[in-house]
């Protein structure tokens, strides 16, 4: 299964984290810096494969694409096929680059919701559940719309539409 | 008409909530300081703020907040307490406003935690409504979906009533064929085998066989995560037909890859199945232009299926074709991976791709060089290990510093693995060893220092070549610069101090270990080399004395000699003297080391160059120039006193007896000694060491033993032993006794009955003069034979004998006793569901478990078989031995009268070295035979069984 993903600025900033393995909240943060220490310590043009034992546990590897000023990351056991845990890295960025026309990192800083969204589209509980990105975008894109449906049905909220009809 | 506003402390104010920060506020406020001081400062005012927030009545608010909370606890690791976050997330569970039930969803997904777990009870209701499908709304999918992802969530898996409670809820939606309700179900039974296997076991199962491919796709998923490692395989077995029918029509690579890592898992547990599955996966591998999918169809051949000989060259061929993709490193590490999968059996299949491997180590990418390294010495033997290593050695060179290392540690394991199996030919190695050591970015000093003199301890054939190599380290003054390879130059150092009768030049060998640059060593290696020159001196005495034999004449030239030489050295500056008599001695003393210029020479040298240290504040160095200064005086102030008193013919054979007492100190050889050797040295006599020690009590309080190494040295005198055990008498304690208790199993056992004097085990020692030298050589190498009986030698050089200890074999073959394959939950729920259910399932499941109960046995009848025949392999051929050097003595205890043999005839048992060991182990054994309470054996054989 895959057990986390991470999107990491090359600033070490985390800008995505799911973890589908239980990681202590305390040490999320330990995770990233160790996981980005990894990263920035492999050079560019290296094979996009490491061997994370000492970090996520035994027989777990991780493999990453480094874009603009992003790494993607993904983190997993035994259960998957590395080549096709670089096919679906790519997909994912693919998929945003749909949702967001051109993605950059700002579009990722400031879509938390969005991103978990399209991330829930793919994978579930550390198994990939879609890998078409056609599919996922046209999922993504229903939600948004039945969301945007429900929300013009209550613009101003409760409490304030229950004080002035008082 | 407007109420007034309630208190803030209730809940937020109207102001507060139409000016709430929205999420993309909080972004923009947290990146206007990136600095982390800001950064801490906006993430403490933004958590007080939504602390406020979320406590409000309505909704809106209320997720606003909830969805900050979340963001700054996943992103910012603020330190959230889990409880508000949790509460308030489950609180908007029930909202059928979406947005808000989505952000709540994800609030409760993210960041539930264990501790938080006694709220997930109140979502189980909620849950159970969200995913129960006669709710009827428009967007209920989307519902159900958020639902499932919860219930996959980390958090949600650490529920145990959560499974029980839900289970019953996903089998419609498993019914449908949801990919999403398969994947949760998965991580469910995962969570909670024993509830959730009964209730989705079957439908799971049912999905494999789906239409749907994705259906058929996300439960092939499903399985290959249940059937993962450290679960057992076994009770997936029955599915094998379902996953033999996909794998053979599904179209899906993602399916096929799932489908092919089952396979992989199920065919080591049923037999029948590589064959049946080998060609389907041939096929794929030829037919698939997916690289995903050939290189799982690659791994699934070499780790299943290695004995499809055809299978396993098609997929060493598609390997390769990936080891030569110039432009993709991924594909070029992974096939190396490929290539190491095999095992080490089929060892010589991988060895005809040794070019191509060899050329990775020269590749950009570090992970592929770490990964050819790892592989290359994964095909190690003693038939290819020299031109390995020699190939490794020249691509360090090549290399840089860190990647070099790397290669000259793996040479050194490989080659040092249980004590040096591997070589044959030691010249080389000791060659091998001081070329490492002169590479040029070598750190590995200290375990190549290790080595060279644990090879001079335990091969003696391989000493010439020591001292030689040893020679050429010592002798370079360049690499006195080095620090890195100072351990290397102290091993040198005893080497050619130790083995000093088989050096060429010991002159040259003086003038190494004194040059200048030395005073570049740190301290420990300066005594080092110190006590080398004082072996290296004191062995030129004895040759010299030696060659003088009785002629006093002689003796009377040198003492005169001697004395003129010191009054010089007394009498004008030292350097100076010393500096000319240097350049004359140099030219003349080669020629005969041995002469009296030479000795002169030498002793001139010593005196310029260490007597400086006498004054030395490092103890170490103090002490031993002090020693050699000492010894150097002796012999001169013999002269003194001859001078003196005229025409005296004892003089010259004081200084004989003198240069012989200080030789024998050093002649005894030096071995190995088994970390249990201290349990073969009896007490001696009048010692009891059952005495009570309370009354000294307050004398010994500290616990003072240090972990025993598997080597150390030990001083061959019998004074030692009896001033270390004595006051152990004399001054016993309490907590001596108590330290008895806690470690008594590193006691001398006390029912001891053999009444041997008290000496020190020899652990290979063979005293050089003694007339029982052949049968020693006899012994050695029927035990040398021993140590290697199992190993095929095809070496057209015969092996010298290594000398290893009891300990060593014992140690290593316990290593890898630990793995005993251990029931877990699922397999054993699936079972009972399989069992209690389905005909079909039942008899392959029973005969499954024959299988494995079958494996089971085999593997540990296998285990104590092999370690019957281990100790069957041993017990005669110690007996033997112990008998045949028996024999030899009571042979040779006739010729001598008994009181003296009385003191030999220990020694010479344990001078047999390592049949010594086994004998003494034999004892142990037979004792423990007799003796019920101590087993070790049978209790490893029984936890096998277990």
């Amino acid at each position: 299964m895959i057990q986390a993903v991470m999107v990491i600025s090359t600033q070490a900033k985390p800008r995505l984290l799911k973890f589908y393995n239980f990681q202590a909240p305390e040490k999320h943060q330990d995770l990233v810096r160790s996981v980005f220490q990894l990263l920035s310590a492999s050079p560019d043009s290296v094979s996009n494969f490491v061997k994370v034992d000492t970090i996520f546990g035994p027989g777990t590897k991780m493999v990453y694409k480094h874009l603009a000023t992003l790494y993607f990351v993904f983190v997993f056991d035994s259960s998957e096929n590395e080549l096709a845990m670089l096919d679906l890295v790519q997909v994912f960025v693919e998929i945003l680059d749909r949702c967001f026309k051109n993605v950059c990192e700002l579009d990722i800083v400031f879509n938390f919701n969005k991103l978990h969204t399209i991330l829930d589209e793919m994978i579930l509980g550390g198994q990939v559940i879609e890998t078409s990105s056609e599919q996922v975008v046209k999922y993504v894109e229903e939600i948004e719309r039945l969301e945007k449906q429900s929300s013009t049905t209550s613009f101003i909220p409760k409490s304030i539409t229950e004080r002035f009809t008082r | 008409m407007a109420s007034t506003p309630p208190a803030p402390a209730v809940a937020p104010s109207l102001v507060d909530t139409l000016f709430q920060r929205s999420l993309n506020d909080l972004v923009k406020s947290l990146r206007a300081d990136p600095s982390a001081a800001g950064e801490a400062a906006a993430v403490a005012r933004a958590l007080s703020e939504i602390h406020r927030e979320i406590r409000a009545p309505d909704a809106a608010t209320k997720s606003v907040a909830l969805q900050k909370l979340a963001y700054l606890s996943s992103l910012h690791f603020a330190p959230v307490g889990s409880h508000p976050l949790a509460f308030a997330a489950i609180e908007l569970l029930a909202s059928p406003h979406l947005p808000h039930k989505r952000l709540a969803y994800l609030a409760a997904s993210l960041s539930l935690h264990p501790a938080s777990l006694s709220l997930l009870p109140l979502a189980t209701h909620q849950l159970h409504k969200d995913l129960s499908p006669s709710a009827g709304a428009a967007h209920q999918q989307h519902v159900s979906a958020l639902a499932l992802q919860l219930l996959a969530s980390p958090a949600a898996a650490a529920a145990p009533d959560l499974p029980v409670h839900l289970a019953h809820d996903l089998v419609p939606h498993l019914a449908r064929g949801s990919p999403r309700a398969i994947a949760a179900a998965a991580r469910v039974i995962a969570a909670s085998p024993s509830a959730a296997v009964p209730v989705l076991f079957k439908p799971l199962a049912a999905c494999l066989a789906s239409p749907d491919p994705r259906a058929s796709t996300a439960a092939a998923a499903a399985f290959c995560d249940l059937s993962a490692p450290p679960a057992d395989a076994t009770p997936f077995l029955p599915l094998a037909p379902d996953l033999y029918n996909l794998l053979t029509t599904s179209r899906s690579n993602w399916a096929l890859i799932k489908v092919l890592k089952v396979f992989a898992r199920l065919a080591p547990l049923e037999p029948r199945l590589a064959a049946r599955i080998v060609d389907p996966v041939c096929q794929l591998l030829t037919r698939s232009s997916a690289m995903s999918l050939t290189f799982e169809c690659i791994r699934t051949v070499l780790t299943a299926l290695p004995a499809h000989d055809a299978a396993v060259r098609l997929a060493i061929g598609k390997a390769k074709e990936f080891n030569a993709a110039a432009d993709d490193p991924n594909l070029r590490y992974l096939g190396l991976l490929a290539l190491g999968m095999l095992g080490p059996a089929y060892a010589s299949t991988v060895n005809d791709c040794r070019d191509a491997i060899a050329k990775s180590l020269g590749d950009a990418d570090t992970n592929i060089r770490q990964e050819a390294l790892h592989l290359i010495m994964g095909m190690v033997n003693e038939n290819n290990v020299v031109d390995i290593a020699g190939m490794l050695i020249s691509h360090v060179a090549k290399s840089d510093p860190e990647f070099a290392n790397d290669i000259l540690g793996a040479v050194l394991a490989a080659c040092g693995h249980n004590v040096y199996e591997m070589v044959v030919d030691f010249d080389w190695y000791v060659s091998l060893l001081v070329d490492m050591a002169r590479t040029l970015h070598c750190a590995q000093g200290d375990e190549i220092g290790r080595q060279l003199v644990d090879v001079g301890l335990r091969v003696q054939d391989a000493r010439p070549e020591l001292v030689r190599s040893a020679r050429t380290l010592l002798i370079d003054p360049a690499l006195l610069g080095n620090h890195f390879l100072f351990p290397v130059l102290s091993a040198a150092a005893w080497i050619s101090g130790e083995y000093v009768d088989l050096t060429k030049d010991p002159v040259e060998l003086v003038e190494a270990l004194l040059q200048p640059r030395t005073n570049l060593l740190p301290i420990s290696v300066r005594a080092v080399y110190i006590h080398a020159v004082f072996k290296v001196i004191t062995w030129c005495f004895s040759v010299y004395v030696g060659r003088l034999g009785d002629s006093g004449m002689a003796m009377d030239v040198m003492f005169d000699r001697l004395a003129a030489d010191q009054t010089v050295s007394l009498d004008s500056n030292v350097a100076l003297g010393s500096g000319e008599e240097q350049d004359i001695g140099a030219s003349t003393v080669r020629k005969d080391p041995f002469s009296h210029e030479s000795i002169l020479y030498m002793i001139d040298l010593i005196q310029t160059t260490v007597g400086p240290l006498i004054n030395c504040n490092e103890v170490e160095v103090q002490e031993r120039a002090h020693n050699l200064i000492g010894f150097v005086h002796l012999v001169r102030e013999i002269q003194e006193l001859n001078k003196r008193k005229v025409a005296d013919g004892d003089e010259p054979s004081r200084l004989k007896e003198l240069v012989k007492t200080m030789r024998t100190v050093f002649c005894q050889e030096l071995g190995p000694v088994s970390v249990n050797a201290q349990m073969k040295v009896a007490p001696p006599d009048g010692l009891i060491l059952n005495e009570n020690l309370v009354e000294l009590a307050g004398m010994v309080s500290e616990d003072d033993t240090t972990p025993s190494t598997s080597i150390f040295f030990y001083p061959c005198s019998r004074h030692s032993v009896d001033t270390r055990d004595e006051p152990a008498v004399s001054i016993g304690s309490s907590s001596l006794s108590e330290h008895r208790k806690r470690h008594g199993l590193f006691y001398l056992q006390t029912g001891k009955t053999e009444d041997e004097p008290s000496d020190y085990p020899q652990a290979n020692d063979s005293l050089p003069s003694s007339s029982n030298n052949s049968v020693i050589n006899d012994d050695k190498s029927k035990t040398a034979e021993l140590v290697f009986a199992g190993k095929k030698s095809t070496a057209t050089k015969s092996r010298p004998k290594v000398v290893k200890l009891d300990t060593e074999d014992f140690l290593s073959s316990m290593m890898p006793s630990a793995n005993v394959p251990k029931e877990d939950p699922l397999a054993g729920a699936l079972r009972d569901v399989l069992l209690g259910s389905d005909a079909k399932a039942l008899s392959s499941q029973r005969a499954s478990d024959i299988n494995l109960e079958g494996m089971l046995n085999k593997t540990s009848s296998n285990e104590s078989s092999s370690q019957q025949i281990e100790n069957l392999g041993s017990y005669p051929a110690s007996r033997s031995s112990r008998t045949t050097s028996k024999q030899q003595n009571h042979d040779k205890e006739k010729g001598t009268n008994p009181r003296e043999s009385d003191g030999k005839e220990p020694r010479k048992h344990r001078s047999s070295g390592r049949s010594g060991h086994r004998q003494g182990k034999h004892k142990h054994r037979e004792k423990s035979s007799t003796q019920p309470d101590t087993i070790p054996q049978a209790s490893v054989i029984q936890d096998f069984l277990l």
